[in-house]
């Protein structure tokens, strides 16, 4: 697709109204960045006064993702978008909602920071949730970088690293389960630990979704459920 | 051009060029196929050339003065610009339909069976039973069953229109070109046109111009955009309304300037 943007519309108010649902899904990426962040650092401090803030700060951004949504089903009913702009509008509903589930996501971990709290800190398991933290928050950061830029090189680059972050995953759950054996009173804070490493990879899959949209929005092809290599196969066309 | 071709060619285009005079040139080198039993429908701005290519197909160009073609267009093998082609019986299997319905000042049953009536078939129980199955394909039956003998200018724009319709499935064409055909109508009379256009397209092979974009998305399978008498982009309409190929394409289907 042309990368001019999506501002070249005859009708001005069109270009307004694309550009408006574009600003607003960036702007509430930030904000999902944002929590993403402070909820690995509650975690990591074991302060659930941060975590509290998490939960709450998770609220206007489904409020965002609605808001979204219905400008698109207007966008959609109103102008009968095609083509590119046709593909921009799917593939903001689409990410919006990967970015609702990862604020989610981060309310979960959240949840665990305050249990945690509770409990006492956890026998180990942290340097695992900061390694694969840092990691996601690279992928989201690029995903949506990405998709500012209609850049669907990074947009693989995102791709490749969910496979690595799943990876790190497996061994990280290996590292758990071996703390758990070694210690089992420590067993339920050790669930803490894996439910909020679970959620990681979760926020990475969702990133890797993102990731996918930009593609599809950039080259028109769906590529959600193919292989990596299939996939830089339609990127590199 | 990537057209699947699951069904058999209808219309061959090849190396098509159309001149208005010495010095307009309207068609330019244009190669493409009809697909029969399909909807192909021809898009682009006011003076792009799609009505001219549609006439071209009907041989309704011979009537401009000063009008000459280049290259051929086939149809079952033979080049329709063939000295032998008679554009009268030509024009029996390739009927058209225009943009502002055009009954005759007649019956609506007289509208009908003219086409038959001047090939000389005149028993009433022939007629008849054209006059209902034609009608009843055209959708307009059930509406004017009770009033055939009443004036055809009586009825609805769209009414008016079917009714065309009608008068042109009557003496059977293989292959109906409409121009416009929805364009002077209420959107209520459009759709009742589009679902005609699906209905009909089970027995013949559709060309439709259309300034209506979504028209053209939601009736056909094929789609040809056209600029400055160039054939820019010709696909599979699916293809051309999410991911088309070139830039002129995409500008013009979702408003850009051009």
């Amino acid at each position: 697709m042309d990368k001019s943007g999506h501002s070249q519309h005859i009708s001005q108010q069109y270009n307004e109204e694309l550009e408006d649902v574009k600003r607003s899904l960036l702007e509430m990426g930030g904000r999902v960045e944002e929590l993403l962040a402070e909820a690995l650092a509650g975690i990591r401090e074991g302060d659930s006064g941060i975590a509290e803030e998490v939960l709450k700060n998770d609220e206007p951004i489904n409020q965002m993702e609605s808001y979204i949504d219905e400008e698109c089903a207007r966008i959609l009913a109103r102008r009968q978008p095609a083509a590119s702009d046709l593909r921009l509008v799917l593939a903001i509903t689409r990410v919006s909602t990967d970015l609702e589930r990862i604020g989610d996501e981060a309310g979960k971990i959240a949840r665990q920071t305050i249990e945690l709290s509770e409990a006492g800190r956890a026998p180990g398991g942290y340097t695992e949730i900061q390694h694969m933290g840092t990691s996601v928050r690279g992928m989201l950061h690029d995903a949506l970088d990405a998709f500012a830029r209609l850049d669907e090189e990074l947009a693989l680059t995102v791709a490749r690293q969910d496979k690595q972050v799943d990876k790190y995953y497996g061994s990280a759950m290996r590292v758990v389960v071996s703390l758990m054996m070694e210690d089992p009173r420590g067993l339920s804070k050790m669930l803490n630990i894996m439910w909020a490493l679970r959620s990681l990879e979760r926020i990475g899959d969702h990133a890797r979704n993102i990731a996918e949209h930009v593609i599809y929005l950039v080259k028109g092809k769906d590529v959600r459920h193919v292989g990596l290599k299939e996939m830089a196969k339609h990127v590199k066309k | 051009m990537d057209v699947s071709t699951e069904k058999e060619i209808c219309l061959e285009v090849r190396g098509l060029n159309l001149f208005y005079g010495k010095d307009t040139q309207a068609l330019k080198d244009i190669d493409m196929y009809v697909t029969k039993q399909r909807v192909t429908a021809f898009i682009g701005p006011s003076g792009c050339g799609k009505s001219s290519l549609l006439r071209c197909f009907n041989r309704m160009n011979d009537l401009v003065d000063g009008c000459r073609v280049e290259g051929q267009i086939l149809m079952d093998g033979v080049d329709i610009y063939n000295k032998q082609v008679d554009p009268a019986r030509l024009r029996r299997r390739i009927g058209m339909v225009f943009q502002k319905p055009n009954p005759f000042p007649k019956s609506i049953y007289e509208n009908v069976a003219y086409g038959l009536r001047i090939q000389g078939v005149n028993k009433k129980r022939v007629l008849d039973e054209v006059v209902e199955k034609s009608l009843q394909d055209a959708a307009l039956w059930d509406e004017v069953k009770d009033r055939l003998h009443d004036s055809a200018l009586g009825l609805s724009g769209g009414q008016q229109q079917r009714l065309v319709i009608a008068r042109t499935i009557a003496i059977e064409p293989e292959v109906l070109l409409l121009d416009e055909p929805a364009s002077a109508l209420d959107p209520i009379s459009t759709l009742k046109i589009e679902e005609l256009i699906y209905e009909l397209k089970s027995r013949y092979t559709i060309i439709i111009v259309t300034h209506n974009m979504q028209q053209a998305a939601r009736v056909s399978e094929f789609t040809a955009f056209m600029y400055l008498g160039e054939l820019i982009e010709f696909g599979n309409t699916d293809k051309i309304f999410t991911n088309p190929t070139k830039k002129q394409t995409e500008d013009y289907i979702t408003g850009r300037y051009g």
